[in-house]
């Protein structure tokens, strides 16, 4: 398995990432690279591990349904760079 | 050529429970925006999500209720996408590994025969956030986002493609809606969007087995919203196909004001999730012991409920049924129906005048006055003669009103119905004295004037007197005059 050219804008798009052509080679060599090392764990037979779905042995890690104190209006869009009657504003998404 | 469309729905219910699934924020509706926030549900930096318990237990019940197999161990993954209502850019979901799988649900149609509707499975999701896009205070070249709605708990429930009909649909979604009302997970309030459904439909030639193309439909606002947007759609493929067409694989938003589906134009690769287990969350696991224990709290359902109303109480099908719509009204007819003799009079207050005075009143059954210990009084009261029947409309009204008992009523009212025979006789004989042509009337064989003697009679008692006695008083006095 190899990665294109054209995985790399695919990603790019979905990372909502711009890059030029010259970026975008780069993350093709690098990105075979790391595909090619990964490749390595194809060698072993994984057939009768069950797949980690996480690294600690744990399960249920639950809290009981009891609200807890939360922010503010206020708190909750001070860090944001537009706001709007307590809304966060941002770029139109759809026309 | 003859299609057959096939149907499968995407349901989203969203859980009543207090706090949101992976923080303790509040879940309440209608809050002002942004006010019921945390770092967690906000996407911040080093937050953890923590499941919430409930939501489990909530995943059991429904899954038991609908048959399905709950797996022994479940994972949370992450769905990957990028949109302002979602400031993680990523969706915390089931992929791989569900909750539950395989079960399914009986939908009866009047007049059909009942159709097993598969479920193909079963699983948890956070909800994503409100943007909003057209209202008057929103700017032109920007959109306004409420994060409150982020992580209040939903369980998605995804049906195989069994559906035949856009009435099947319907019948499927107000059956299961009650059976989440029914298992005190949802409010089942269709206005706060607590049940949301998506539908996917494609056509095939009758006889075939090859699923055509799909398209899926979206933004239904009501059942009826998703049978009308399904009948729309399979009449659009129907003509495309029928004109040598093919159906292009998208999604549709339903316009319930214009009544049409159109093309939502979403960006090319849009649907690509990328989803992988969350690291962040432990996975789920279920032993039979924990399934075990939810079983047995489940309360009856509303089918169990209805073949037991027929069973216990007498009732005829039709009236069980409609008692068993809500968990309310069957649990206000039980109240009462237990403290009477005559079940059947129970159902039709209740289906009848309780039903209509709700509606009228824009009450809950919860904050009446007339409790189902008054009604059970008041039939008890209509059953020994104590007041008629029309004087048992003025109680229940009254009572409606006061919330006084209704034998009080019945006293300060002064509504005890006359069963003195005395009383009726003179009643009777004055009443025929001041008619003498009505008499004749009836002497000679005019059944009918029968209704006006009594009419007076009621009237001159203020309806008070017992109408079996007026009658039987009435009709021995006019055989002897024939005489």
């Amino acid at each position: 398995m190899s990665v294109t050219l054209e995985q790399v804008d695919v990603i790019a798009r979905l990372s909502k990432l711009e890059f030029n052509q010259e970026e975008k080679s780069k993350f093709v060599e690098q990105f075979n690279q790391i595909l090619q090392y990964m490749e390595k764990l194809n060698e072993l037979d994984t057939e009768p591990i069950e797949p980690t779905y996480n690294v600690l042995d744990i399960s249920n890690v639950t809290r009981p349904d009891e609200l807890k104190p939360w922010l503010s209006q206020d708190e909750a869009l001070q860090n944001a760079p537009r706001t709007k009657h307590g809304f966060f504003s941002v770029p139109k998404v759809i026309g | 050529m003859y299609y057959e469309p096939v149907i499968g729905l995407e349901v989203h219910i969203q859980l009543n429970t207090d706090t949101k699934i992976f923080c303790s924020c509040s879940t309440l509706f209608g809050a002002v925006p942004n006010s019921q926030v945390c770092p967690v549900c906000l996407g911040m930096p080093g937050s953890l999500p923590v499941l919430n318990r409930k939501v489990m237990e909530y995943a059991v019940r429904l899954s038991l209720a609908t048959g399905c197999k709950i797996n022994n161990t479940s994972i949370l993954a992450r769905k990957n996408y990028f949109y302002p209502d979602l400031p993680k850019s990523y969706q915390i979901s089931q992929f791989e590994e569900p909750f539950a799988e395989h079960g399914e649900l009986v939908v009866k149609i009047e007049g059909q025969p009942s159709r097993r509707i598969g479920i193909t499975r079963i699983h948890m999701e956070e909800d994503a956030g409100k943007s909003l896009h057209a209202e008057s205070f929103v700017g032109k070249d920007e959109s306004l986002v409420d994060v409150n709605r982020c992580g209040v708990p939903l369980l998605e429930v995804v049906s195989d493609p069994d559906f035949r009909t856009p009435q099947e649909a319907y019948e499927y979604l107000v059956h299961l809606r009650q059976i989440v009302v029914y298992l005190g997970i949802c409010d089942g309030n269709m206005e706060e969007g607590s049940l949301r459904c998506d539908a996917n439909v494609s056509l095939r030639p009758i006889g075939t087995t090859t699923l055509g193309t799909k398209t899926e439909l979206k933004n239904m606002n009501s059942f009826r919203a998703v049978e009308k947007a399904l009948e729309y759609e399979i009449h659009r493929q129907e003509m495309i196909l029928e004109n040598g067409g093919v159906i292009e694989q998208q999604t549709l938003l339903w316009d319930a004001n214009r009544n049409v589906a159109e093309s939502m134009r979403t960006k090319e690769y849009s649907h690509d999730y990328r989803y992988f287990p969350d690291p962040d969350l432990a996975p789920i696991s279920m032993t039979a012991g924990d399934i075990e224990q939810v079983r047995a709290n489940i309360p009856e359902l509303p089918e169990a409920k209805r073949e037991r109303f027929m069973r216990q109480f007498s009732l005829p099908e039709y009236d069980a049924q409609v008692l068993t719509e809500s968990p309310k009204v069957a649990e206000y007819f039980e109240q009462t129906a237990l403290r009477v003799k005559d079940k059947k009079a129970a159902s039709n207050w209740i289906m009848g005048n309780l039903l209509r005075s709700l509606k009228e009143r824009n009450e809950h059954l919860h904050q009446l006055k007339l409790t189902p210990a008054f009604l059970a009084e008041l039939l008890t009261l209509i059953e020994q003669g104590t007041i008629s029947g029309s004087s048992a409309k003025e109680v229940f009204e009254e009572c409606l009103d006061s919330g006084k008992s209704p034998t009080l009523i019945v006293e300060e009212k002064g509504l005890l119905q006359i069963s003195d025979l005395d009383a009726i006789e003179q009643i009777v004989s004055s009443i025929i004295e001041k008619n003498p042509r009505d008499v004749q009337d009836y002497l000679n064989g005019n059944e009918k004037v029968l209704g006006f003697f009594i009419g007076q009679i009621m009237r001159a008692t203020q309806g008070k007197a017992n109408p079996k006695l007026v009658n039987s008083i009435l009709r021995k006095k006019l055989a002897l005059l024939s005489k």
